[in-house]
């Protein structure tokens, strides 16, 4: 930033220009959740007049809405399902992909960079050419309307994804270190355990949150595979459930909506760098 | 402590890259080696020489293609680096940055599922051999780079293992360092006597430290022999060119390469030349002053204007005037003869 | 136990440590690519079996129809509609989402107070999980409350004659064809904004400042730098980010879900709702599964293209 002691015009447009432009882009991503925020705390008669002020309160704020979400709905109990469900798939991913990413980065050789490159490529198939199959599947399986149904099915996408975050991850990793610990005297197996392992934690934690968000934000195989209300996770009660026939209950509808996206979005938030510096790598091969 | 023979070791590699043709490329093309017990040898040469690949493939970390790796008497040739009993150094010392020193060095003893009493008793012996003994609850990021190396060094010879391989372990400290470093290793190996591989490119480092030294090219030994042997009787004109700085001057003559070193070429006026040495008319262009020598650079207007260098004490530092013609001279004993197609000694002497 | 004798394997024949290493590689990689081979390859061979029948949920055995799926959906009207609509929004999508983020990732180069606020507020849409976004998309167009129709009223643009959009109070945005289209596109945008923005930004940011400094000595001007060097080196990561945004663009069915359900009478289907209205909510599991079938071929070849251009764009320093 420049401290002169005087600054161009054209300088000084520049900045309020750059200002501006910094300001409409927060304004066009923010604005949903912000209205979502003032909505969850505003009256209903307020609310439901569409001459008030939809974006600050003329009346004061009030919990009922967040009072009726946690008292009258299962929001809760959807918020555990999604809970334990993430729990669940992060474990799977985990045990998959750890071992699977390590043996295509350090020992599959040539064949194991294109390998890679397949694995991250399922990812990219989309749920809506699956899930009618799955649909299938899954109740041939009698896990219909469960939550295990989901657990089984997520892990379809979280360890493709991971795999191959985890595959930069142990690149990262200088090869030394392992042949060090194999000249020690470790077998190649325990020199990833002991060795290795301890080195990528920032990468399984990264892999943790992943799965956990990827998880809980998914929303197509959980719509088609569960149906009772008590077995939704958030992602799919929230749109589904406080709606009555065509009655919108906004105001829980909203505070329910922000609620949940918000741990969310900041654990996203935490990884993203992570997930974009694996796919300039990919862009750099 | 064991022997370490290498037959016939062919180490290739297949070209990488799904657009470049499958080249295969032989990083070890063809390698005898016959390392007594306690020995230090030093496996010198250029980056691409193979000397790494030789080293690794009888650590085990490289697979071989063909011929043979004996540690001991006992073909290795399928056994994992962790069954070979070997300790080796890399450059960047690979410590474990999650561990502490003593962790680090005792990591090894835990292979072997040593108790705790004799693992912190071998600890505390490699630990006082390198002076580290203060520095053993620290972790790697905490150290210095000398200090890293020591701890390196004590890790690996905590097991007491048949061999001990050396990756350049000295190009990551400073140069000041060097020479005390290349000291204490020396001291080191009279010492404990463990039969050592070092590898680097530094030729001083190879003259200082290594009983013999094998001079890698191309994946191919040049010629193995005691510094002394490699410095001054050169098998081909590679290793003539290759040690000495600078090397030594390769001339033209007849149908024959001379070749003499700078130090061995010398004024008429202040030496005495024997019979049957090699004279020559030096036009001398420019001189460098080193502080301890002086470089005269030239070249041979007889010999179709060759350049060479000559490397005179610095106390004769006047005594040659830049831009005329000298008369300078080898001592007949000093000239060493190859020849110009194949590079190979012609006056070869018995090794 | 010092100086412990060179081991060898009894009872195994000759050791062989590359064997053990191979085996051990296959050993950890093959629960993940049997749970991938399983779970993605299996149902992706179900759904070509269903396409290829007549099979309901309703449990009736599968009649072999061949291609008689596909065929009466090249006729059906709602097909052709979904079909070019997935394209046309996809590609509005993209080349929105391509500027946009141009522009966003330079803005987002330079250092300024509060950084990490506003770079936290610009990722939500694409952090936030889709449909909970989404539910304030509906909010926002919606037909009676819409805070933008209020704003609109607001600034006099709406509600009162002669206003230039129109006298009604409301516009109605998801319930006006054109212009549930247009909203359609605009969560999409909306929604990919992020990710295609922090992916150029990476770029931007791996572009090594020498190579901007020479360019700059040697006076190069500020279009002459972004065509000769900033967008060449910057193509690989550029084709990554279409890459991500059309392939999560052209399969997704949340935004159409939860704002339009493709209405106003099937004119925002997609292909990807329409197979799961077809197939799910209408039970018709071999139509629904060509219907969703049909993605494939736009999907495979753009990955297949663009990552070839991927590679033979990369540019080596």
């Amino acid at each position: 930033m420049t401290t002169g002691a005087r600054r161009t015009p054209g300088q000084a447009l520049g900045r309020v220009g750059f200002y501006l432009g910094v300001a409409l882009f927060t304004v066009f991503a923010a604005l949903p959740f912000y209205v979502m925020l003032i909505t969850a705390f505003k009256r209903n008669n307020e609310l439901f007049d569409p001459t008030t002020n939809p974006f600050w309160f003329s009346q004061p704020p009030t919990l009922e809405h967040l009072q009726l979400l946690f008292g009258d709905t299962l929001f809760l109990r959807w918020l555990l399902n999604s809970f334990m469900v993430g729990g669940l798939v992060v474990v799977i991913t985990l045990l998959l992909a750890v071992p699977a990413a390590y043996s295509l980065a350090r020992l599959a050789g040539s064949w194991g960079e294109a390998l890679g490159i397949g694995i991250f490529l399922t990812y990219l198939v989309p749920p809506t050419l699956l899930f009618l199959p799955f649909a299938k599947v899954v109740a041939a399986l009698g896990l219909q309307n469960t939550l295990w149904a989901l657990v089984v099915v997520y892990p379809t996408f979280t360890v493709p994804f991971c795999t191959w975050l985890l595959m930069g991850f142990f690149k990262g990793i200088p090869r030394d270190i392992e042949e060090q610990a194999m000249v020690d005297g470790y077998n190649r197996f325990n020199a990833f355990r002991r060795a290795v392992l301890p080195l990528a934690v920032p990468g399984i934690l990264t892999v943790v949150v992943f799965a956990f968000t990827l998880s809980t934000s998914e929303f197509v195989y959980a719509l088609t595979f569960v149906q009772s209300s008590a077995q939704k996770t958030v992602s799919i009660g929230v749109p589904t459930e406080l709606v009555r026939g065509d009655v919108f209950r906004w105001g829980p509808l909203l505070a329910g909506a922000l609620l949940a996206s918000i741990p969310v979005a900041v654990l996203y938030t935490l990884v993203i760098d992570q997930f974009v510096a694996g796919l300039t790598a990919v862009a750099g091969e | 402590m064991a022997t370490l023979q290498v037959r016939d070791l062919h180490t290739h590699f297949v070209g990488t890259g799904s657009r470049r043709a499958a080249r295969a490329v032989h990083a070890v093309d063809g390698v005898d080696l016959d390392v007594h017990d306690g020995e230090f040898l030093v496996l010198l040469g250029a980056s691409g020489s193979g000397k790494t690949t030789l080293m690794r493939t009888v650590a085990g970390l490289e697979k071989l293609t063909s011929g043979e790796v004996l540690i001991g008497g006992q073909v290795v040739n399928g056994l994992p680096p962790n069954a070979r009993n070997i300790a080796m150094v890399f450059q960047s010392y690979a410590l474990y940055p999650h561990k502490s020193v003593y962790k680090n060095i005792s990591f090894p003893l835990e292979a072997i599922r040593l108790d705790r009493n004799a693992t912190k008793e071998k600890v505390e012996w490699a630990a006082q051999l390198f002076d580290i003994g203060h520095l053993l609850q620290r972790k790697p990021r905490m150290l210095s780079g000398g200090e890293r190396q020591r701890v390196a060094l004590a890790r690996a010879l905590v097991r007491e293992p048949n061999l001990f391989l050396l990756d350049e372990p000295l190009s990551n400290l400073d140069a000041k360092l060097r020479h005390t470093a290349r000291h204490e290793l020396k001291k080191l190996h009279h010492r404990i006597g463990i039969t050592t591989i070092y590898v680097t490119h530094d030729q001083v480092e190879a003259m200082g430290l290594g009983e013999r030294v094998a001079v890698m090219n191309h994946g191919k030994i040049e010629q193995i022999g005691t510094p002394s042997d490699i410095y001054r009787e050169p098998a081909n004109t590679f290793v003539a060119k290759f040690m000495g700085s600078p090397a030594m001057n390769l001339v033209k003559r007849g149908d024959e390469l001379l070749g003499f070193h700078p130090e061995n070429f010398l004024p008429v006026g202040q030496f005495e030349p024997h019979a049957g040495a090699a004279r020559f008319s030096f036009d001398v262009s420019g001189v460098e002053d080193l502080g301890s020598d002086i470089l005269l650079y030239g070249s041979l207007p007889e010999a179709a204007g060759e350049e060479v260098i000559a490397k005179l004490p610095a106390r004769l530092a006047g005594s040659i005037e830049v831009g005329r013609e000298h008369d300078f001279f080898v001592q007949p004993a000093l000239v060493k003869r190859f020849d110009p197609s194949s590079g190979k000694r012609l006056d070869a002497v018995a090794s | 136990m010092s100086r412990p004798a060179l081991s060898t394997r009894s009872g195994r024949g000759q050791p062989d440590a590359q064997r053990d290493d191979t085996l051990l590689a296959i050993g950890m990689l093959a629960p993940a690519v049997l749970f991938i081979v399983l779970l993605v390859g299996l149902p992706f061979g179900l759904a070509i079996y269903y396409s290829l029948h007549d099979v309901t949920t309703g449990g009736t055995t599968p009649r072999w129809v061949g291609l008689g799926n596909f065929a009466s959906l090249l006729g059906d009207n709602t097909f052709q509609t979904s079909l070019r609509n997935s394209f046309v929004f996809t590609f509005s999508t993209l080349i929105a989402v391509l500027v946009l983020a141009t522009i966003q990732a330079e803005l987002l180069m330079r250092e300024f107070r509060g950084k990490w606020l506003v770079r936290f507020l610009i990722l939500l849409p694409w952090t936030a999980p889709v449909a909970l976004g989404l539910i304030g998309w509906l909010w926002m167009f919606d037909s009676v409350f819409s805070p933008i129709d209020w704003l609109l009223r607001q600034v006099g643009l709406l509600g009162s004659p002669g206003a230039p959009l129109g006298a009604l109070p409301n516009l109605y945005w998801l319930g006006d064809k054109t212009l549930a289209m247009v909203s359609v596109v605009l969560v999409n945008v909306w929604r990919l904004l992020p990710l295609a923005t922090v992916i150029v930004l990476a770029g931007l940011n791996s572009i090594p400042r020498d190579v901007i400094e020479q360019s700059r000595i040697d006076r190069a001007g500020y279009l002459r730098r972004l065509f000769d060097i900033t967008l060449p080196m910057l193509s690989p990561i550029l084709l990554i980010a279409i890459l991500f945004t059309f392939v999560f663009t052209f399969g997704d069915m949340i935004s159409i879900f939860i704002l339009t359900r493709g209405g106003p009478a099937n004119t925002t289907q997609v292909l990807p709702s329409m197979a799961f209205f077809t197939g799910i909510l209408g039970g018709n599991l071999g139509r629904g599964a060509a219907v969703a079938l049909f993605m494939l071929p736009a999907l495979a070849g753009m990955s297949a293209l663009l990552l070839r251009l991927v590679r033979r764009s990369e540019v080596t320093t």
